[in-house]
């Protein structure tokens, strides 16, 4: 397995789009931090970038990078290798790159300027967000056999889950300003783990009282031992269900 | 040592394979040969485990294939069209496969990498290589190993005339220690020297899987082609 992960990782840095990546997020993080005096503003001004951005690299990137391997695959599959062996192997050189390369870009510019809980709390969801989205791109993009096509979807899977599932939030939210219902919006924000980073930074910082008494049911809930250990294991099937999906169809797949 | 057994495989509503059974045995160069698009291809991945068959199996040395790896360690395949990540070297592919065979380097078989001089080419990128390299790479992989079984789809389209006779002396020179080899050609001419046993596939069936002598003295020729020739015209006729 090792060996493997050895070439992917060797052939990923040889793209050069990594490496641009981490440069990207350095910059980024470093002007970021030195416009804000303050710590916790710095954290607000770049998990807004993260956000958007963290998702929509990993989740393009692995799906390009999926589909350009195809021939790579072909030749691993007709050698004596377990397929398991060779999807978790491409799994784990994409998720360990892509989130290496977060850790540098954010992680050292964070532990210059804002070595706190939020600052600690951003990394950590930028590489679970990474690992989320690799492992949806993987799953897309073994279903998909034409790459146009499986771009396609990787973008709209983006759209959805950055743009599209918050307006739908708003949306019933308005419908449904008239009744109890904060109880489901926090069921509701875990359908989507953009949004279960952005509420877990947020309430590392204390601008959760602006967020009226939304903000303190999620406070309740998110704030608590339980509710954190139902937030990561969320984040893990987040990671781990479309990897699973992407696995048993890689299996049966024709090469 | 190759047993398939009702193999059938549909892409679509494609029945490319249709109930295939099939027997071959070490010690045998087999040709098989059909038209475009007769199931040979899918066959051949079938065999490796590329291609998932909807019913079916198949044997390799006793023991069903499904789900299973170990076996492709005595298996080299040289691919149709050779695939290989664009940006390595030749050098890495290389070293790429050693490392996943773990062959002792003694047991290695440089014949042909120093037959086609890839020895001079090694730092070159596999997306800089024309069709014939990329073959010649394919070839030194596929024989490099030392497997008791050889696949070759369509070994020699692509590659210039010398290497093409290097490569026929190095099949001749395997199918003597009793391996078996697969190979797929449409120049029917130039498996004359090489093969034992003729499949002809159409339709995704073998129409028939015989010695070539007995196809021989069957159509009364002495080359192989027109002994095909003979059959085909025998087999419209009937139909």
């Amino acid at each position: 397995m090792n060996k493997i992960i050895k070439y992917v990782i060797a052939d990923l840095l040889r793209s050069r789009t990594i490496l641009v990546y981490t440069a990207v997020l350095l910059v980024l993080s470093f002007s970021v931090f030195s416009m804000e005096d303050n710590a916790d503003k710095g954290v607000v001004s770049l998990l807004n970038i993260v956000l958007f951005v963290v998702p929509l690299v990993s989740i393009i990137f692995s799906t390009v990078y999926l589909y350009n391997s195809a021939e790579f695959m072909e030749l691993l599959v007709s050698q004596p290798l377990r397929r398991n062996v060779i999807w978790m192997s491409i799994f784990i050189g994409l998720a360990g790159a892509v989130s290496l390369a977060f850790a540098v870009g954010v992680g050292i510019p964070v532990i210059f300027y804002a070595a706190t809980a939020s600052g600690l709390m951003l990394v950590l969801c930028g590489c679970s967000l990474s690992l989320i989205f690799v492992s949806v791109a993987l799953w897309a993009a073994v279903r998909i056999r034409d790459k146009a096509k499986g771009i396609g979807l990787a973008i709209l899977l983006w759209l959805y889950f950055a743009l599209l599932f918050d307006a739908l939030v708003l949306f019933l939210l308005f419908q449904f300003s008239d009744y109890p219902i904060e109880n489901g919006m926090v069921a509701l924000s875990l359908l989507n783990p953009i949004d279960i980073s952005r509420i877990l930074i947020l309430l590392q910082i204390d601008i959760s009282a602006l967020m009226g008494y939304t903000g303190a049911i999620f406070r309740s809930f998110f704030g608590t031992g339980g509710g954190v250990a139902l937030t990561i294991a969320v984040l893990i099937l987040w990671s781990a269900v479309p990897l699973w999906f992407s696995l048993r169809f890689f299996k049966r797949k024709d090469l | 040592m190759i047993t398939i057994q009702q193999l059938s495989k549909r892409f679509g509503k494609l029945q490319v394979l249709n109930e295939v059974s099939l027997t071959l045995e070490g010690g045998q160069c087999v040709a098989l040969i059909g038209p475009n698009g007769s199931g040979k291809t899918t066959l051949i991945k079938a065999i490796l485990g590329m291609v998932i068959p909807q019913s079916g199996n198949i044997r390799f040395k006793g023991k069903d294939i499904v789900g299973e790896w170990e076996y492709r360690n005595e298996i080299g395949y040289m691919p149709q069209i050779g695939q290989y990540p664009e940006n390595m070297t030749i050098g890495q592919v290389l070293d790429m496969m050693k490392d996943i065979r773990r062959v002792p380097e003694s047991t290695l078989d440089y014949d042909l990498f120093n037959a086609f001089g890839l020895g001079g080419m090694l730092d070159k990128r596999m997306r800089t290589l024309s069709g014939g390299t990329r073959q010649k790479v394919s070839a030194c992989l596929a024989f490099m190993f030392n497997p008791e079984v050889l696949i070759l789809d369509e070994p020699t389209a692509g590659l210039d005339p010398i290497s093409t006779e290097l490569l026929k002396d190095k099949i001749i020179g395997e199918r003597q220690k009793n391996k078996l080899i697969l190979i797929t050609s449409h120049v029917l001419s130039e498996l004359d020297d090489l093969v034992s046993e003729v499949i002809y596939m159409q339709e995704g069936k073998p129409l028939f899987h015989k010695t070539l002598q007995s196809l021989k003295a069957e159509t009364g020729t002495n080359r192989l082609s027109s002994a095909v020739a003979r059959v085909m015209a025998i087999h419209e006729f009937v139909d």
